[in-house]
């Protein structure tokens, strides 16, 4: 961990150009970002992008398979066009992955500083509690939190959340409590320096490196995970256009429509693949014995 | 006129698995306005044990009971809220390893400004100019250019200076610094000991000094405590105790450092070391703590522990048999 300090001491702008040639010299890295731009612009920019209204049905058209005219893609059993659904249904799979890694790391790194800086009884009731959610499946945990919340998107979300949550506590927490024997952090104390101060001021920005690597593999879990919720029926609710429920009506016409179930899987496959290449880019950027 | 610094009757007990230790027994000594006071003795002595209890850093298993007072208003009594005031602006510290005592994710800059953010309200601007003088103070080379600086691109002694412009950024009434030279060589050794020298004239801070090295009390400090397994057992003026050391212990650590110009108290050119190792204390002691270890040892040390008492003037030593006899008589015998 010393060593993860050194690299990251560097003035800024020296060190931002090697971390950046450290990144662009791996091609996996670099295709893993250009597929997470990809997904975010299409998430952001879906409702312009989709050729066709996505939830606009057609019994005429129904499986249309895929490169005829006006449906690439094809469409589906209602005859609404799978390239507008997979399109508009982007924003969803990005949402839950984004925003339930983002909730699980706020609250998963604050509950880390606390129990790791202030030990004691806090420290024992949060890490007894991280070790009975650890002990569920993360996707049985998901599972069992979303029917408990409800089915919608929002609380697949909150499920989804949850479940990530003790991974952060315990990366956080394990930081926390080597760093807080660091003789800055003594000086720190010395110097009149607050609880607060110290933890938030001190500790965190130097256990961020392990923070962002996983947080780089919580984001393509979580989308995987929302794929499942709303597979199962518990995310994003029908008729509104998503991965997961594209998954689920397609189960019915696997032997008409085998395309059908493919595309939005394929989708989910290479959401996750370019957030994985991403984050493996990112960790050994961020991890200093890859320096050479 | 109130001193200082009044340190009456510390104690310190630390509750282990092993059962209770006592750290520090009955201390008391006083530091006036630009003092310097060294605090001298083995490791696990106490010393950096005292320096803590100064500032409140003692973890929780550890009792601490006596009165340590700046300026006669009682720390020991103070809310953590009025502690923390007191930390880094009436009262802060210098430890030994400069090399991890800045945090290293941030500018040098950074660091002193946020001192002065804290305790003096200043502003990011208003605490960069200062932090600049402050580096003047220190005499850091280039100290504009150092602010923007990250503590791994500094060597150990621009740290430590790094360190000392923290510590004395609010013009600290009491500058505690635990073996602020011991990890830096010798030539830097002499540099911040000027630096800390000028800090008491220019800032008008007092010094106390936690140090093993006789060299470094010899040359910066003003009066000297002998510690001894949590016992303070000698302490005067630095040139009488060094000229004249009254306690066997004190006796022995002077005998220890070596000297070119001078043979030791037997004649060889040896060093002479003390045999034995430093006990650890459960409790009150009912016997002399160094009498184990003691050329000048009787009966009499068995059966209680000595207290402090004047031997010449403007000195102290706890020992029934105080006095210079060993040296005397070494050199007896050189002459015989």
């Amino acid at each position: 961990m010393t060593t993860a300090m050194a690299t990251e001491l560097t003035p800024r702008a020296a060190q931002r150009r090697r971390l950046r040639r450290r990144f662009t010299r791996r091609p996996t890295a670099v295709l893993g970002l250009v597929g997470v731009a990809c997904f975010v612009l299409v998430a952001i920019f879906g409702p312009v992008l989709s050729p066709a209204d996505p939830d606009a049905t057609s019994y005429d058209q129904i499986f249309v398979s895929p490169f005829s005219a006006g449906h690439l893609l094809g469409t589906d059993d209602l005859g609404r066009d799978v390239l507008s659904r997979l399109i508009v249904g982007t924003r969803a799979s990005m949402e839950a992955g984004v925003l339930a890694t983002l909730i699980a790391a706020v609250i998963g790194v604050a509950l880390g500083l606390f129990a790791g800086y202030y030990r004691g009884w806090l420290d024992t009731v949060v890490m007894r509690t991280t070790d009975v959610l650890l002990s569920f499946p993360f996707a049985i945990l998901a599972v069992g939190l979303a029917s408990i919340l409800g089915p919608s998107l929002s609380n697949a979300i909150l499920a989804l959340a949850i479940s990530l949550i003790p991974t952060f506590i315990r990366i956080t927490r394990a930081e926390v409590l080597g760093l807080r024997e660091q003789d800055y952090v003594q000086a720190a104390v010395v110097s009149g320096a607050s609880g607060g101060v110290i933890m938030f001021g001190h500790i965190l920005r130097n256990c961020l490196t392990p923070l962002v690597v996983q947080a780089s593999v919580a984001i393509p879990g979580a989308i995987i995970g929302a794929a499942m919720l709303s597979f199962l029926g518990l995310g994003e609710q029908p008729p509104t256009a998503s991965w997961g429920t594209m998954l689920s009506e397609s189960q019915n016409y696997l032997s008409q429509a085998a395309w059908f179930a493919v595309l939005p899987g394929l989708a989910i496959a290479l959401a996750t693949l370019s957030f994985n290449m991403f984050g493996d880019g990112l960790r050994e950027v961020l991890d200093p014995r890859g320096d050479q | 006129m109130t001193p200082r610094l009044q340190v009456e009757d510390l104690s310190v007990q630390f509750a282990t698995d092993d059962g209770p230790v006592l750290a520090v027994d009955r201390m008391s000594f006083t530091v006036e306005p630009r003092e310097v006071v060294a605090l001298v003795g083995e490791s696990g002595c106490g010393k950096s044990v005292t320096s803590m209890s100064v500032l409140r850093l003692l973890p929780r298993p550890a009792s601490v009971t006596g009165s340590i007072k700046l300026e006669g208003r009682e720390l020991t009594s103070m809310s953590e809220a009025e502690i923390r005031e007191i930390r880094g602006r009436d009262i802060s510290m210098i430890f030994q390893e400069p090399m991890s005592s800045l945090n290293p994710s941030f500018t040098v800059g950074f660091q002193i400004g946020e001192v002065l953010r804290r305790h003096e309200g200043m502003t990011r601007r208003q605490a960069n100019a200062r932090a600049v003088e402050l580096l003047e103070l220190v005499r850091m080379p280039a100290p504009k250019a150092r602010l923007r600086e990250y503590p791994h691109q500094l060597s150990g002694g621009m740290r430590q200076r790094v360190m000392i412009a923290m510590a004395v950024a609010c013009s600290p009434k009491v500058l505690i610094a635990d073996e602020p030279t011991t990890a830096l060589d010798v030539t830097i050794q002499a540099q911040i000991l000027d630096i800390l020298r000028d800090l008491r004239q220019e800032v008008g801070t007092s010094i106390l000094l936690i140090t093993h090295d006789l060299g470094v009390v010899a040359d910066i400090a003003d009066r000297v405590q002998i510690m001894y397994a949590g016992h303070q057992i000698e302490s005067g003026l630095v040139d009488n105790l060094f000229a004249h050391p009254q306690h066997p212990y004190t006796v022995g650590l002077l005998g220890a450092v070596p000297r070119p110009d001078r043979l030791s108290h037997n004649g060889s050119r040896r060093l002479q070391e003390i045999p034995g190792l430093v006990p650890v204390l459960r409790d009150r002691p009912d016997s002399c703590v160094f009498a184990p270890r003691c050329t000048r040892a009787t009966p009499e040390c068995g059966e209680s522990m000595p207290p402090l008492e004047a031997t010449r003037p403007g000195q102290y030593a706890a020992c029934f048999h105080a006095g210079e006899s060993l040296a005397e008589s070494a050199k007896e015998d050189l002459q015989a």
